[in-house]
Order: structure tokens, then C-alpha cells, then sequence
């Protein structure tokens, strides 16, 4: 079964509960943060990259149509096709319409969060197509009919037994805790069916522009054969992918895997400019490229929300997420999980239906710091919070109608009140310290249960993990009135 | 120097410790401090879950308070509530005056740390104390003020005292304002990993710039009944065992 956003604290109650999980995670975020940080450690200028990346993608995002356009007239030069999709369903049937075409019965696919967005596996699975993922931690997922957990490591949250165990039951192989004897099994499974396949469907890290180039980063070299053995490459793309010119790659190649994996460079690159020009090359004979909206030209419109489609996918903030860490990727019920999928999916599948993930957050601004682009993740989670409260979130609905949670509207309405001047505030904190003589014991609130946490749920939150300190006695503003005020001589001599 | 005490409320009801003590090294280092009575909050719990015209509300209030002083700087014992006053401006996005004037109040707010290190230029402000500590970087301080070298380089000028650093100091401590209480048991996972991180640093306290950082871990370790103390920075720096 699959996770749905709107049930997102559920979702994390039970994967709090899951030890498995929490190994993984614990093993992710050691590993990742590690390895980025010695990884970034050999670029002279980091920030500075990182200032000229942020530029870019501002530059770009603002001009996005006159690049577009660039960019398409470029890769058509070079015998490309292309296809426009406004959503996701449009894009399924693009993709779906070209296979029938070819009456393509085997298809290989490369890792590709496009795709994810758009479900275009069950798509196609629907219409009896069913396409073989061939990157190693993809495929796995797909066996085990389960969806990512991290947009760089999709598998992250099973183990090498679970895994094991997973393909004696879909492969039928012996049971081993051999990682290699694993991965030669899925490659000679894999090789097979890119030696049968006759469309091989991909993403793309990056579209250039000035030369109509499509570029694509992996490691297991299983892109390369999908966008080069098969007759046909479709390369599914978000119209934000577009960089300016080539030389540009220089700042983002730079940027991607040392932020992703800790790599100073991925191990394959492929640069594909065009379809092959004599027929003795190698390489497909026709590329489509679909390039889909599915919400992003909303995204665009805002200052603020634009920001969200500089992304590039690089993975460092699910890994540096405090939140992330805890409950992993399945329980933001979305393919974009962590910082940029609280983030995303709101704007992506309508904010009624995720509701929770603007709020996901602690706003420590761990996803910030490490953000190769810079996005201010933090200020997008506030916007959208902002969104949320006044009821103007668009999201993907149209004008939609919203009510403030009414008992959160009237808690606030009240702090307002009482913090609005000295005189309702000290009343307010009088209130305070008469109610809290049912709960201080010793100068602090234990877990409180029963009547009182219903009738103050936050502290029945609060303290069912933590004491609770007390209203103090004499606040400043009163020991300041009692003399701190007067004698500038005053200080304080206190042991630890 | 004079200097305008901006308390924050749960230092002014919760722990008001904190500021009695600020006040005490403020004017150890030679400060006169005042402090304007009629100061609430700052907005900050509004503004973090959305409510911005109720932190509009706060920020008008306490731009119009601050406009009044004399003071050349105000100074908060808190990071995160100094974060917020930086993102006042932000309140007012169409409001060219108010915008200014929020700029202008941002520019002479400061967090306690930062002030000694930055604007007095003091390392040593004479304090001494006992025992073991290590330092806990409350998030908006460390990411949205970058205060990362100021309270160490204080900490490690309190005679006595041994200190030294816990692994992922920088992590969040899980408060997140009304985060820890919307998702409470996220809060104490993450919660539980710096507990974790104190307890094998063996320290006698941790010690932190911002109080609801404390009150999260302090609140934990109080119910854990553990030996390691929450303090705050100034209580640390008010600390003058040699006199005693
Ligand atoms: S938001 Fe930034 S850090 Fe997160 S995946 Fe996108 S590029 Fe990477």
C-alpha cells in the first residue's frame, strides 16, 4: 500500500516505530553528510559556486520561455523531436502514444523523477507495457512494487537481507548476504532485457540551451545503454531543467555529485546532442523529448515559489533533514520526500491534499545551508504556511475555499490579545501562574494527562516527551521593577 | 555603551535567570542597560505558522517601542527572537516606510553573544565556573545570525572550565517552535539524538545561546533525570566563582 501525503503524521508515527528503518536512515545520514563534506572541501570557492549556480538558475528561471524556445529549436537542428505536456496525464499519453507506434513490447528505463511524478509506470503498466527500471536501486523498488524513499537513492530504506530475500522470491536465486553475487544477478537480468528492449525512456539533469544538449549524471552506466542501444530514446523533462549555454555544466557538474553523493564526479556523464548523424553510428535513431509543465509554469509565477524549480535534484537536503533523518522517505507520502518535497508536493498535488508538509519542519535551515542553489527552503515553507492560514494557497486546485483550523485562528487571536500591551500580558501571565499550581510539582510539569491535556493539548504534547519548565515566580519585568532596574552596580554571582 | 534589553518572553517568564544575568555582564563589560517595560513579543510563533498579519501586529509594536530608545543597541539573549526581528522587513512587502524602519531597528538588534564578541570587541568578560561543558548552536543563531565562533571563543575564556565540543553541535535540537508540539514524537527523535550526543560529550552542563533550545533539551534531561544541566550562555558568563 501506498503512503498518501495527507496522512503524513501517521505516516511518521509508524516509521518512527520501524528499527529497520531507522539503521538505514542512521547509515544514510552518517555516510551522505560525511562524504559531501569532503567532497566540498576540495572546491577552492564553494560558496562562490554556489552564488554562480543560485544566478544561473534565477537568470534562467526568469527568461524561462526565451530559453525554452532556444533550447528547442537547437535540439530539433540536431533531429530531435519534440512534445509539449501541460500535466502529467498528458505526458503519460505522449509517452504511451509513441510505444504503440513502434508496437514497442520491451522497454527499459533509466532512474528518472519525472517520471515518478508522473506515475508513468502504472501508466503504462495499465496499457499492458510494462517498462524494466535498470538502475540497480530502481529496480529493486520495482520488484518489491514499492515506491522511492530518496530521490538519489531510491532503496535506501531496505536492507542487504531484505533485499536478498527479495530476489529469491522474484528471481529465484539462492539465498546469499554476497553483495556482489546480487548486483552480477541483476546485471545479467538487466543486460537481457536492454539487449531485447526497443524504447528506452529517460530523465534529464540538464538541458542546454545555446547547443540543444540533453546531459544525464549516473554511476552504474545503465543510462548510457538505455539512451544508446535501443532504436528509439523518449527523455522525459520538467521545462525548469534548462541551463544557458555549455559552459555553465562547468559550475553545476561541479556542484551535483559532491552535494548527491560525496563524488567529485559521477561516473558516467552522458551529453547527447541530437540523434546520430551517419547510420553506421551508434546510438538511436529518433529521440523525443517530452517536456512537461505539470505545475511548473505556477511555480514560476511567484517570486518566492520559483525558487522551488531551481532544484536540481541533488538529494543534500533529504540527507542533512533532521525530519528526514526520523521518519525517512515514504512517510512524506509523495515521490519528493525531505525539504523539497514538503516543499513541491503542495504546489505539485494541491495543498489540501498535503497539508501537513508545510509544516514538517523544525526551520533549522540544514536544507539551506547545503542546497548547491541556494533555495531558501526555510522562507518556502513559510510561504507556504502563509499560504495555508490565509487561505489563498493555489496549489492545484483552482480558488479554492479555506478555513483556518478554528481552535489554532483562536489561540492566536488570543496570544494576540494578551501580547498586545503590559497590562492584558501581565494579566494573562497572573492567569498563567494561578493554573499551573494544579500541574508544578518541584518546579516543573511532568507528563500531564486527563483533563488538563484536554484542555491544553499543546502541553499534553509537550509533555509527554519532556518536563515542562514553570512560570517563574518573579519574571524579569518584575525583578527589574523590584531593583535590577536601579543599581547599576548590581551583579550576579551564582555557581554553576 | 548604552543598551536596551529586548527580554523575549519565555527569558522574561520562563527562565528570567537569563536576563537577570545578561543584565549582571552587560554591565560588567561596562554597559548601561535599560529596559523598556512595555515590550511583549516579537511575533515569532505568529509568523512561523503563518499567521502574518498577527506578526505584523507584533512587529509594528515592537519597531514603534524600539524607534523610542535612545539605546544604541538592543540586545536579546535570544537568537531565534533576534532572527525574527532581521525578518521583519519581510512582514511589509509593500510597505516602503515600514520597511525602512524595520531595516533600521534590525541593524542595532543583537544577540548576547554576538554583541560581546562583534560590536564590543570583548572575549573575556571575567567569569569562572567549574566542571565539564560543551555548547549546543541553537539553529537561527548558528544559520540566519552565523554565530558560530563568538560563544565558543567566550566559553573557552571562563576560568575554570573545561570545554569541549559534542558531535553534531549544529544539529537542531528538534524545538522548532510549535513544531515540537504538532509532531511531537519527530521533536523527540530529534530530540533524543542530541541528548545522546550530550551524554557521551560527559559533560556537567550544555550550555546554549537560545532558551527554548533549553527548555526542549533541559526539558528532556529533566525527565530523563540526568546529571547534565541546560544553561544558558550569560548564566555561564554571570558565573564568578573566584569572587565567591
Ligand atoms: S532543494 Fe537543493 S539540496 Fe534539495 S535536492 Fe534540490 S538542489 Fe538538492
Amino acid at each position: 500500500m501506498h503512503l498518501t501525503s495527507e496522512t503524513f503524521d501517521q505516516n511518521a508515527r509508524d516509521a518512527l516505530r520501524d528499527p529497520v528503518l531507522h539503521g538505514a536512515l542512521r547509515n544514510l545520514a552518517d555516510n551522505f553528510v560525511e562524504r559531501r563534506r569532503a567532497a566540498i572541501a576540495s572546491v577552492d570557492d564553494w560558496e562562490g559556486l554556489r552564488e554562480k549556480a543560485r544566478v544561473i538558475k534565477e537568470q534562467t528561471l526568469c527568461h524561462l520561455d526565451r530559453y525554452l524556445l532556444q533550447f528547442v529549436e537547437n535540439a530539433e537542428k540536431a533531429g530531435v523531436k519534440f512534445h509539449w505536456a501541460r500535466d502529467g496525464k498528458e505526458a503519460c499519453g505522449i509517452v504511451l502514444n509513441l510505444l504503440k507506434k513502434r508496437g514497442a513490447k520491451h522497454v527499459v528505463k533509466s532512474k528518472s523523477m519525472a517520471t515518478e511524478e508522473i506515475h508513468l509506470n502504472a501508466a503504462l503498466e495499465a496499457e499492458g507495457i510494462e517498462p524494466v527500471e535498470t538502475d540497480l536501486g530502481e529496480w529493486i523498488i520495482q520488484l518489491a512494487g514499492e515506491t522511492p524513499s530518496h530521490i538519489v537513492v531510491p532503496a535506501i530504506h531496505k536492507t542487504k537481507a531484505q533485499i536478498a530475500d527479495l530476489f529469491v522470491d522474484k528471481v529465484g536465486i539462492e539465498k546469499t548476504d554476497d553483495v556482489d553475487v546480487l548486483t552480477r544477478t541483476a546485471r545479467n537480468i538487466l543486460r537481457q532485457r536492454f539487449a531485447e528492449a526497443e524504447v528506452g525512456i529517460s530523465g534529464v539533469n540538464f538541458g542546454v540551451a545555446e547547443t540543444g544538449t540533453i546531459v544525464i549524471l549516473e554511476n552504474e552506466g545503465n543510462i548510457r545503454l538505455t539512451t544508446g542501444l535501443p532504436k528509439t530514446h523518449i527523455a522525459v523533462m520538467g521545462i525548469e531543467k534548462i541551463i544557458p549555454k555549455f559552459a555553465d555544466l562547468d559550475v553545476f557538474l561541479k556542484l551535483l555529485p559532491r552535494s548527491g553523493t560525496g563524488q567529485r564526479l559521477t561516473a558516467y556523464q552522458s551529453i547527447i546532442t541530437g540523434v546520430k548523424r551517419n547510420v553506421t553510428d551508434e546510438g538511436p535513431d529518433e529521440i523525443h523529448i517530452v517536456l512537461m509543465d505539470n505545475g511548473r509554469s505556477r511555480m514560476l509565477a511567484h517570486p518566492v515559489t520559483r525558487q522551488s524549480l531551481a532544484c536540481i535534484r541533488c538529494g543534500a537536503c533529504l540527507n542533512a533533514c533532521p525530519v528526514y533523518q526520523q521518519v525517512g522517505g515514504h512517510a512524506y507520502g509523495s515521490v519528493y520526500p525531505g525539504p523539497i518535497g514538503a516543499v513541491i508536493t503542495p504546489q505539485l498535488i494541491g495543498i489540501s491534499k498535503a497539508k501537513q508538509l508545510p509544516y514538517a519542519s523544525s526551520l533549522c535551515g540544514a536544507c539551506r545551508e547545503v542546497c548547491p542553489v541556494k533555495i531558501d527552503i526555510p522562507e518556502l515553507l513559510l510561504h507556504l504556511r502563509a499560504e495555508i492560514t490565509d487561505g489563498t494557497a493555489g496549489g492545484a486546485e483552482s480558488n479554492p475555499q479555506r478555513k483556518r483550523k478554528f481552535t489554532e485562528s483562536l489561540a492566536f487571536r488570543m496570544y494576540g490579545f494578551a501580547w498586545s500591551g503590559p497590562v492584558s500580558y501581565g494579566l494573562g501571565i497572573k492567569a498563567a501562574r494561578l493554573m499551573q499550581k494544579l500541574v508544578v510539582r518541584d518546579g516543573r510539569i511532568g507528563k500531564v494527562s486527563g483533563f488538563v491535556a484536554k484542555l491544553l493539548p499543546p502541553l499534553g504534547a509537550w509533555t509527554a516527551w519532556r518536563d515542562a519548565p514553570a512560570v517563574a515566580e518573579r519574571s524579569f519585568r518584575e525583578q527589574w521593577r523590584d531593583g535590577l532596574g536601579n543599581n547599576s552596580q548590581w551583579s550576579v554571582v551564582s555557581g554553576q | 555603551m548604552k543598551v536596551s534589553v529586548f527580554i523575549t518572553c519565555l527569558v522574561d517568564q520562563l527562565c528570567p535567570n537569563v536576563g537577570v544575568s545578561m543584565v549582571a555582564v552587560l554591565r560588567r563589560v561596562g554597559c548601561e542597560v535599560v529596559f523598556d517595560e512595555r515590550q511583549t513579543c516579537c511575533g515569532q510563533p505568529a509568523f512561523n505558522t503563518g499567521y502574518r498579519n498577527e506578526a505584523q501586529k507584533f512587529a509594528k509594536r515592537f519597531i514603534k517601542i524600539f524607534e523610542e530608545s535612545a539605546a544604541e543597541a538592543i540586545v536579546s539573549p535570544s537568537g531565534s527572537c533576534v532572527a525574527m526581528v532581521k525578518h521583519f522587513h519581510e512582514l511589509f512587502p509593500t510597505d516602503e516606510k515600514w520597511r525602512e524602519r524595520a531595516g533600521k531597528i534590525a541593524a542595532r538588534t543583537h544577540e548576547f553573544g554576538s554583541f560581546l564578541v562583534n560590536v564590543l570587541k570583548v572575549e573575556d568578560v571575567g567569569a569562572s565556573s567549574t566542571g565539564r561543558i560543551t555548547w549546543h548552536d541553537a539553529c537561527h543563531g548558528l544559520r540566519d545570525l552565523n554565530i558560530r565562533d563568538e560563544p565558543r571563543r567566550l566559553l573557552k575564556n571562563v576560568k575554570g572550565v573545561e570545554f569541549v565540543e559534542m558531535s553534531n553541535a549544529d544539529v537542531c535540537c528538534g524545538f522548532g517552535g510549535t513544531f515540537s508540539v504538532k509532531f511531537p514524537e519527530i521533536s523527540a527523535g530529534i530530540l533524543d539524538n542530541k541528548i545522546e550526543s550530550i551524554e557521551k560529550a560527559d559533560v556537567c552542563a550544555v550550555v546554549s545561546g537560545d532558551a527554548s533550545c533549553l527548555m526542549q533539551i533541559g526539558g528532556r534531561l529533566s525527565r530523563l533525570d540526568s546529571k547534565v544541566k541546560p544553561m544558558h550562555l550569560a548564566e555561564i558568563l554571570a558565573c564568578q566563582n573566584h569572587l565567591r
